[in-house]
């Protein structure tokens, strides 16, 4: 029924209305972004802007994150989980490249 | 093509329980009536650049929903305004 | 574990050290598209609504489209997703949220705030607009105003225009735009003349 899917949807990311968010504050306070956080939003936009992956990808992406660790990852840490999985599934970069380049790092 | 002032009904469908989806019809909207503000233009349709398969292009539309009527409370006349694709409008 | 669940600082030294063996994104590319995400920030917007409050013509061309109206003031807008922008009047308050994801319009406003990621604004906008803005920014609108929220779902990407407040008589553009802040460019705030 209607009513009962508005509260909590069957899509986690899919927040508008849900019921166990309604009462929480919201941090108004300014966050300046961090390195981190500005390097990752520069990816994304080298690989949308070279057709690489879209912006549509990154978002399926995250909502593919389990509910838990997605409201635990912080926003950037989850473009850059989603932007690794989905360059994973598109074969533009291999586990064994990865785990080279984090045994190296 | 909806002309504005069209009443329309967004579908009440539910892709997301069937298999991995990529939906930017909120969940909140499914099944509400509105009336259509104006055509936004064609873009390609995200359920399928999600995906990374062909996307043809579908017509965007901005409708307008009285916001009580979505939840059952809030200030009359107030409202929501919200994109979306034509192929989740039905006409009333 | 599986590789994605890595720790994020760690993966996105691994995923640098790849896409630059690549030849996907260097280093230098990296640092100019961050340079390019950084000039971008509210004091863009203020600009476009300081015009639109002393140019009426202007601020017709703004709201009829607004990427070709930022582009008049300078700011590039090639490749971004279509601009939107909402105008506030004595009956109706817009409110700008991306329940979804994050949707902003970073082009002229730059990065989102914090709090507009957030799941409880995202949750509460669309819900209780009202309340989230008195009980969060102290907003209350005017007896007889109605409220607007657009929930950015698609390609368009939407900021408000405000009313010009009271005390603000012969101001010129910049001292205008001083006064524009983000939150006034969402529709969590309104403008004062200070």
């Amino acid at each position: 029924m209607a009513g009962m899917e508005k509260d909590t949807p069957h899509a986690m990311h899919d927040l508008g209305g849900v019921a166990k968010f309604m009462c929480e504050a919201v941090d108004i306070t300014p966050h300046a972004l961090t390195d981190f956080d500005k390097q990752v939003d520069a990816i994304r936009g080298i690989l949308g802007a070279k057709g690489i992956m879209t912006v549509d990808e990154l978002r399926r992406g995250i909502e593919a994150i389990p509910e838990a660790d997605y409201h635990r990852l912080s926003y950037y840490r989850r473009w850059v989980r989603s932007i690794t999985d989905i360059l994973l599934q598109k074969g533009v970069v291999t586990e064994a490249e990865l785990r080279s380049a984090l045994e190296a790092g | 093509m909806f002309a504005p002032g069209t009443a329309v009904r967004v579908k009440d469908d539910w892709p997301e329980t069937r298999g991995p989806v990529h939906i930017r019809t909120p969940h909140y909207l499914r099944g509400m009536q509105g009336t259509v503000v104006r055509h936004l233009g064609s873009f390609r349709n995200p359920e399928d650049l999600a995906f990374a398969r062909p996307a043809p292009l579908r017509a965007l539309y901005h409708v307008r929903f009285d916001q009580p009527s979505v939840w059952h409370e809030g200030r009359a006349g107030d409202e929501l305004q919200v994109e979306i694709y034509e192929h989740w409008l039905e006409p009333l | 574990m599986n590789i994605v669940e890595t720790d994020g600082e760690r993966l996105l030294l691994a995923l640098r050290g790849v896409l630059a063996a690549k030849g996907i994104a260097s280093a230098a590319e990296i640092a100019e598209r961050i340079a390019i995400t950084d000039s971008a920030s509210p004091g863009q917007g203020a600009r476009m609504v300081a015009k639109a409050w002393t140019d009426p013509a202007y601020r017709t061309r703004l709201l009829e489209d607004g990427s070709k109206a930022a582009e008049e003031l300078g700011i590039p807008m090639r490749g971004m997703p279509p601009l939107g922008v909402l105008e506030n009047t004595a009956e109706l308050h817009n409110l700008v949220v991306c329940t979804l994801c994050s949707c902003y319009p970073r082009a002229v406003l730059g990065y989102p705030p914090f709090w507009y990621k957030s799941a409880a604004y995202r949750a509460r906008a669309v819900r209780d607009p009202r309340g989230l803005l008195a009980e969060e920014w102290g907003t209350v609108l005017p007896e007889g105003v109605r409220l607007r929220v657009v929930d950015s779902t698609a390609d368009y990407r939407w900021m408000v225009l405000p009313q010009r407040p009271a005390g603000t008589e012969g101001w010129d553009e910049a001292r205008l735009a001083s006064i524009v802040r983000e939150g006034d460019m969402i529709g969590v705030t309104i403008p004062k003349a200070g």
